[in-house]
């Protein structure tokens, strides 16, 4: 028995909700609306627990400054702590790693012509605990443990639709190649439209990103086609952080000939701060 | 042959690219190190000496103790390490992301709680010469 990839997980990751639940706001009837798309979610994780999360988010700025600038990074650490972006760390647990995995990963992906950068020290940031908060809520610890996987998206050109989408398909071959029954989700994070910047800020784009939604169910490779410019212009600047929801959707059974997956649950709202929140539940079947 | 960069013709935005980068990058480094609690409170108790320490350009030292993000961008600096400075500041990103906006903190967020600003007529430059 080898290891597989048994759901993915797509979400949000803006930091006012992580801010919400540190500051004890999340009963007020503004963040309830975000929290409440996802008691649904926290259910499924606590019956639905891996054995590991292979989790896509990026960095903002905190592990990586302007010195470095890593396309595609893989957290190989057995522990990651929690940065201090400037407001102070989130008070939130440290998370726990998985080196055997996220190096078998990594030695399988690089093999197939990915060129990772491995990395065995970095702090993580709410790109990574905040939809670590929105699924698990407040324990003490986090239920599993976790391989973080920081995509540039600050400076451009970042990585292709095409190229991600495809990456997740080598990221679920290397999974399938690891000489253990575990079980793994992979989570894909960001988006969905938003612009933080400039006098276009607080761009929303509710059509563009439940199309998004429907085509990365439905037609993942047809949505990985898709050009940067298209991300940018509808979905705004940041927007194109929903590149990274391709590598999730890229790592499920049916790109490899299985069948097609479970759609668990969808959620959508506008606003979280300056932010779409998007979320979806796709299981692979047994 | 020029690089593409279609992104240009998006109106009110700046696409961090590498030649903004590469402008910024003493910008972009200065905010990273408003990540230490000592250096914020360096920063605080002297804005324009903890500056001087920095080789960023005078009009990026003005932009920053003018707290103007736009001219911050225009100079190459991006909005993940320019949030820094707001963090100093204790300023959220809903209210950094207004400032830049021309409106009122308040109609940002009425704007954000209505559903957004709309993608129509602002996908394009022209779009915005018009008005």
């Amino acid at each position: 028995m080898t290891a597989r990839v048994t759901a993915s997980v797509y979400t949000s990751h803006v930091p006012a909700i992580g801010a919400a639940l540190d500051f004890g706001k999340s009963h007020e009837p503004y963040w309830q609306k975000v929290f409440g798309g996802y008691e649904f979610s926290r259910r499924w994780l606590q019956e639905n627990t891996p054995d590991a999360v292979f989790l896509v988010y990026n960095d903002h700025a905190n592990a990586f400054s302007l010195e470095m600038i890593p396309t595609f990074a893989i957290g190989t650490a057995a522990q990651f702590a929690v940065a201090d972006e400037g407001w102070g760390p989130r008070p939130v647990p440290g998370v726990t790693g998985h080196p055997e995995l996220a190096s078998h990963i990594a030695q399988a992906v690089i093999q197939d012509d990915f060129d990772l950068t491995i990395v065995n020290k970095m702090d993580v940031d709410h790109g990574l605990t905040v939809p670590l908060s929105l699924m698990c809520g407040q324990p003490q610890a986090w239920p599993c443990p976790v391989i973080p996987f920081a995509v540039n998206v600050v400076q451009y050109p970042v990585p292709s639709g095409r190229r991600c989408f495809r990456l997740g398909q080598a990221i679920r071959r290397a999974i399938a190649s690891y000489d253990e029954p575990l079980k793994v989700q992979i989570w894909g994070t960001g988006g969905m439209s938003h612009q933080l910047q400039g006098p276009r800020a607080g761009l929303i784009n509710r059509e563009w990103d439940n199309r998004f939604l429907d085509r990365l169910i439905a037609d993942p490779a047809g949505l990985a086609e898709v050009p940067h410019i298209e991300y940018v212009r509808e979905a705004g600047s940041e927007g194109i952080e929903l590149v990274m929801w391709l590598i999730a959707r890229g790592a499920m059974g049916d790109l490899a000939g299985g069948a097609p997956p479970r759609v668990a649950h969808r959620f959508y709202h506008v606003p979280a701060s300056n932010t779409a929140v998007g979320h979806l539940i796709l299981e692979n079947p047994q | 042959m020029a690089l593409e960069k279609p992104y240009k013709d998006v109106p009110g935005t700046t696409i961090f690219d590498a030649e903004e980068s590469r402008k910024g990058y003493w910008l972009n480094q200065f905010c990273m190190s408003l990540m230490k609690a000592d250096n914020r409170a360096r920063f605080k108790a002297g804005e324009r000496a903890y500056l001087d320490e920095w080789p960023m350009s005078e009009a990026q030292k003005q932009a920053v103790l003018a707290r103007d993000l736009n001219r911050c961008i225009a100079l190459g600096g991006n909005i993940y390490f320019l949030a820094k400075i707001g963090a100093t500041d204790g300023k959220s990103f809903q209210q950094m992301a207004g400032s830049m906006t021309g409106m009122s903190e308040e109609a940002y967020r009425d704007m954000m709680l209505r559903g957004g600003r709309p993608v129509e007529g602002n996908r394009y430059k022209h779009e915005w010469e018009k008005k």
